[in-house]
C-alpha cells in the first residue's frame, strides 16, 4: 500500500516540479491575484468625477459648491453654464453625478425657505450612485446645519447653546476605520484557494485520461485508494502551502490584522481543501477531456464565490440562493478566515462552520471516490 | 508455469457500445509461450478485446479468463499477471527513462532486490542502456515503444498484451521490436498482440482474422494461406484497370476480383487452365494484358477473400 503510494507521490511532485512554468504558475499568479484583488476589490468610492452647475452666483452657493471641491470623495471636472449640458457628460461617462444650484437658492435660504439643490446621476453602478449620493447628502446636511448656526448665531446668539442635536456616535467593532478592504482581503484568500485547489485536482487527473497514461496506470495492480490519495495528497499539500502564501502577502501587505489563533486557521484552511479536493475529483470523474472539465470547474467556481457571501452579504440574496449557498463550502471558510482574522474567535464560535465543511468534504470525497473505477466504461 | 497461468481462454465474448457491437461472439484460446496475433482493419474491435482482456473494459456477455482467473470478476488478480502496452504510447513523457521504468516497477510492487537487475535489463533490451536520464518525451518513436515494452514486462508477466505495438515506427525498429517479441515468446510468456500490418502477421504463431468484431478465421498463417481460400490465385495486370475490373467481375470462372495495388487478384477454381481462358476473354474485350499468371496467396488474398462476402453496408468504425 505505502510502496505504491510513494510511488505515485514521487511521481507526481516530479511532474509538478521539474517543469518550470508549472513551477511559475504555483507561485507568481497566487501572488500577484492577491495583490490586484486587494487593491481592486473595495466598496470605498473616491475621486468619483462629478460636474457643479450653479446658476445662482451667490455667496451661499459658491459656499455650498467649495464644500463638493473640498470633499476626497468628489472630484469636481467641470463647471457647467447650462443644464443642457448634463446629459452630455453623463451619457459619456465622464461625470457620474451633476449638481445643479438653481436661481433663487440664496434668497430662499436667506427667508429661512427650504431651497433644493437638484442631483441629477448615473444609476449604471447601483451601488457607486447609492454611495456617492450618501455622500452628497452629508455634505448637504453638513451645510444645512452650518448655516442655521450661523443665522442662529447672528440674530439669537443666547439660543445657539440649547438648540438640541442628535449625534450619532459610531464604534464599529473589529473594523473601526471601516475599511472594506479588511472585509475583502479575507475573502480573497479563500476563493484563490478554491480555484487554485479545485482546478489542480480535476485537471491532473483529467490530464492524464486525455493523455492515456490513466490506462496504462490502469492495467497495474495499484488500487483505488493508493490512486486516488496520490493524485489528491500532492495537491493537497501545495494548496495548503498557496493558502499560507497568499494568506502572508493579505497579512503583510494589507496589514490586515490577524486576531486570532493559527491553528484554527489551519483547521479551518484543511477542511475546506478536503472539500475542495472532492469537488477537484468529483469534476475529473464526470469529464473526458481537460477542456470539459475546465468548462465543469468554471460552471462550478463562479457560482460558488459569488453565494459564498464574498462581496454582498448571503442574507440579502433570494431565499433560494440562501438555501444553495449552505452546500457551498466557501460559505463556511468564508466565516472562518473573517472570524479569525478580523475577530479573534476560536472554535468556540467557528465548531459549525468547521463541522460543516468537515461533512461536505467527507460527503463529495466519498461519492467522488466511489464514481472512480479502475476502467474505462 | 502451467499452462493455466499462462492461457488465455474466450468464449463468445460480447462488446457493445449503446447499440453498435464492437465485439460480436468472439471465441479462442491461446497456448503458452505462442504469439497469437490479431489481425484486422482500424475499427474492427481489436482495441476493444484486448481492453475487455486487461479488465479495462467489462464484456457486455461471455466470458474470458485470462492466466486462470476471469476478466471481469477477478481484475486484480488478472492485472498482477500481465503486461499491456496500449495502442496509443503512455509513459510519460515529461519523467526521465529511469523514473518511468522506477514508477512502474514501484507499481508492480517488484521486490527491491532485484529491482535494480529488472531496471538494468530493461534498458539493455530497450537499447537505452546509459540514457536514463533522457527525458522520455524526447525519445525517438521506436525507443519509446521500446521503452514502454520494457515498462510493461518490468514484472515478468507470464502474458502480455500488446496493441498495435509497432504502428508509426519505422521498418528497422518494427524489425526489432518483433525480434523482442519472439525472445519473450522464447522464455514462455504468451504474447497476445493485434495488428493491422498484414506483412507483420506472418511473424505469428498463429493469427485470428477480425472484421466488424467477428472472428472470421484462425489458424497459423501457413494453415490459413492454404485452407482458407476458396480456389487458387491469379495475378493479373492489364491497360486500363478500371475497365479491367468490371469485365472480370463477370467473367466466367471468376469467384472473386480484388484490386491490389496496380495489379488485381482474382480467384479462380483452378489456376492453369483460367489462365488462357482469360487472356483471351480481356483481350477480346479490347484490354491489353501485360500480365496473368499464378501466386502464391497473401494473408491479404485471405482476409479479402473472407470478408468481400460479408462486406454488409453498414457504418464503418474508425
Ligand atoms: N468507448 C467507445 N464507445 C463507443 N464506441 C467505441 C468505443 N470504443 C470503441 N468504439 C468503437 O468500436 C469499434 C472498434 O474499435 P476498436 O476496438 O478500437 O477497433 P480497432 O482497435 O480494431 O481499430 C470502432 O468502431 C469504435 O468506434
Ligand atoms: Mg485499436
Amino acid at each position: 500500500m505505502l510502496a505504491r503510494l510513494h510511488q505515485m507521490l514521487i511521481k507526481e511532485f516530479l511532474q509538478v516540479f521539474r517543469d518550470k512554468r508549472s513551477r511559475f504558475l504555483l507561485i507568481v499568479p497566487p501572488i500577484v491575484q492577491m495583490l490586484i484583488f486587494g487593491y481592486a476589490a473595495t466598496f470605498e468610492i473616491r475621486h468619483v468625477p462629478i460636474a457643479v452647475l450653479d446658476l445662482d452666483h451667490s455667496q451661499e452657493s459658491r459656499e455650498l459648491v467649495a464644500r463638493f471641491t473640498a470633499s476626497r470623495t468628489f472630484e469636481v471636472r467641470a463647471r457647467l453654464e447650462h443644464h443642457r449640458q448634463i446629459a452630455e457628460l453623463i451619457d459619456r461617462g465622464e461625470v457620474i453625478l451633476t449638481v445643479q444650484l438653481h436661481p433663487g437658492f440664496a434668497q430662499r435660504l436667506r427667508k429661512g425657505q427650504t431651497a433644493p439643490v437638484q442631483v441629477i446621476l448615473d444609476g449604471t453602478n447601483s451601488n457607486t450612485a447609492l454611495i456617492a449620493l450618501g455622500y452628497v447628502n452629508r455634505i448637504a446636511d453638513r451645510f444645512a446645519r452650518d448655516y442655521q448656526r450661523d443665522r442662529l448665531r447672528r440674530t439669537a446668539p443666547l439660543t445657539v447653546a440649547q438648540t438640541p442635536t442628535v449625534e450619532l456616535e459610531r464604534r464599529p467593532w473589529f473594523n473601526p476605520d471601516l475599511r472594506s478592504r479588511w472585509f475583502f482581503i479575507p475573502g480573497i484568500i479563500g476563493s484563490l484557494t478554491l480555484v487554485m485547489v479545485v482546478n489542480l485536482t480535476a485537471f491532473s487527473i483529467v490530464r492524464e485520461r486525455e493523455l492515456g497514461t490513466l490506462e496504462q496506470i490502469m492495467v497495474t495492480p495499484i488500487r483505488r485508494s493508493e490512486f486516488i490519495l496520490g493524485k489528491t495528497l500532492p495537491y493537497f499539500l501545495i494548496g495548503l502551502a498557496d493558502a499560507a502564501l497568499i494568506a502572508l502577502v493579505g497579512t503583510l501587505w494589507f496589514q490586515v490584522p490577524f486576531r486570532g489563533e493559527l491553528w484554527v486557521l489551519f483547521l479551518g484552511t484543511v477542511l475546506f481543501l478536503l472539500s475542495m479536493l472532492g469537488v477537484g475529483l468529483f469534476i475529473s470523474t464526470i469529464s473526458a477531456t481537460q477542456q470539459q472539465a475546465m468548462v465543469t470547474a468554471f460552471f462550478f467556481l463562479m457560482p460558488a464565490i459569488t453565494i459564498s457571501g464574498f462581496g454582498s452579504p448571503i442574507s440579502s440574496m433570494p431565499e433560494a440562493l440562501q438555501y444553495i449557498s449552505y452546500a457551498d463550502p466557501l460559505r463556511y471558510f468564508l466565516v472562518v478566515l473573517r472570524g479569525v482574522y478580523l475577530k479573534g474567535v476560536g472554535l468556540e464560535v467557528l465548531w459549525a462552520q468547521m463541522a460543516m465543511m468537515a461533512v461536505i468534504g467527507v460527503t463529495l470525497l466519498t461519492i467522488s471516490v466511489l464514481r472512480f473505477h479502475k476502467s474505462l466504461d | 508455469m502451467n499452462q493455466n497461468a499462462s492461457s488465455v481462454v474466450v468464449e463468445s465474448l460480447v462488446k457493445r457500445f449503446g447499440d453498435f457491437t464492437a465485439v460480436d461472439h468472439v471465441s479462442f484460446e491461446t497456448r503458452r509461450g505462442e504469439i497469437f496475433g490479431f489481425l484486422g482493419p482500424n475499427g474492427a474491435g481489436k482495441s476493444t478485446t484486448i481492453r475487455m482482456l486487461c479488465g479495462l473494459l467489462q464484456p457486455t456477455s461471455g466470458r474470458a479468463q485470462v492466466a486462470g482467473f476471469d476478466v471481469a470478476r477477478q481484475p486484480d488478480a488478472v492485472r498482477q499477471r500481465i503486461g499491456y502496452m496500449s495502442q496509443k504510447f503512455s509513459l510519460y513523457n515529461d519523467l526521465r527513462v529511469g523514473e518511468n521504468l522506477r514508477f512502474f516497477a514501484g507499481l508492480y510492487n517488484v521486490d527491491s532486490e532485484v529491482l535494480s537487475e529488472r531496471i538494468h535489463w530493461a534498458l539493455e533490451m530497450a537499447g537505452l542502456a546509459g540514457r536514463e536520464a533522457a527525458l522520455t518525451g524526447t525519445l525517438a518513436s521506436g525507443w519509446k515503444q521500446r521503452l514502454a515494452l520494457g515498462c510493461a514486462v518490468l514484472h515478468r508477466p507470464p502474458i502480455l498484451f500488446l496493441d498495435e505495438p509497432t504502428s508509426g515506427v519505422d521498418p528497422i525498429s518494427r524489425r526489432q521490436f518483433w525480434d523482442l517479441i519472439h525472445r519473450m515468446a522464447a522464455e514462455g510468456v504468451t504474447v497476445f498482440v493485434t495488428t493491422h500490418y498484414m506483412d507483420e502477421a506472418e511473424y505469428c504463431n498463429r493469427l485470428a482474422l477480425i472484421h466488424r468484431g467477428q472472428l472470421v478465421a484462425l489458424g497459423t498463417p501457413t494453415e490459413l494461406k492454404q485452407r482458407q481460400m476458396k480456389g487458387e490465385l491469379l495475378l493479373v495486370e492489364a491497360e486500363p484497370l478500371a475497365r479491367a475490373i468490371e469485365v472480370l467481375s463477370s467473367a466466367p470462372g471468376v469467384l472473386d476480383a480484388a484490386v491490389f495495388g496496380n495489379a488485381l487478384h482474382l480467384v479462380v477454381p483452378q489456376a492453369a487452365p483460367a489462365i488462357p481462358a482469360l487472356r483471351r476473354y480481356l483481350e477480346e474485350r479490347g484490354l491489353r494484358v501485360a500480365r496473368l499468371e499464378a501466386i502464391e496467396p497473401t494473408l491479404e488474398d485471405v482476409f479479402v477473400s473472407l470478408t468481400s462476402g460479408r462486406a454488409e453496408p453498414g457504418p464503418e468504425g474508425n
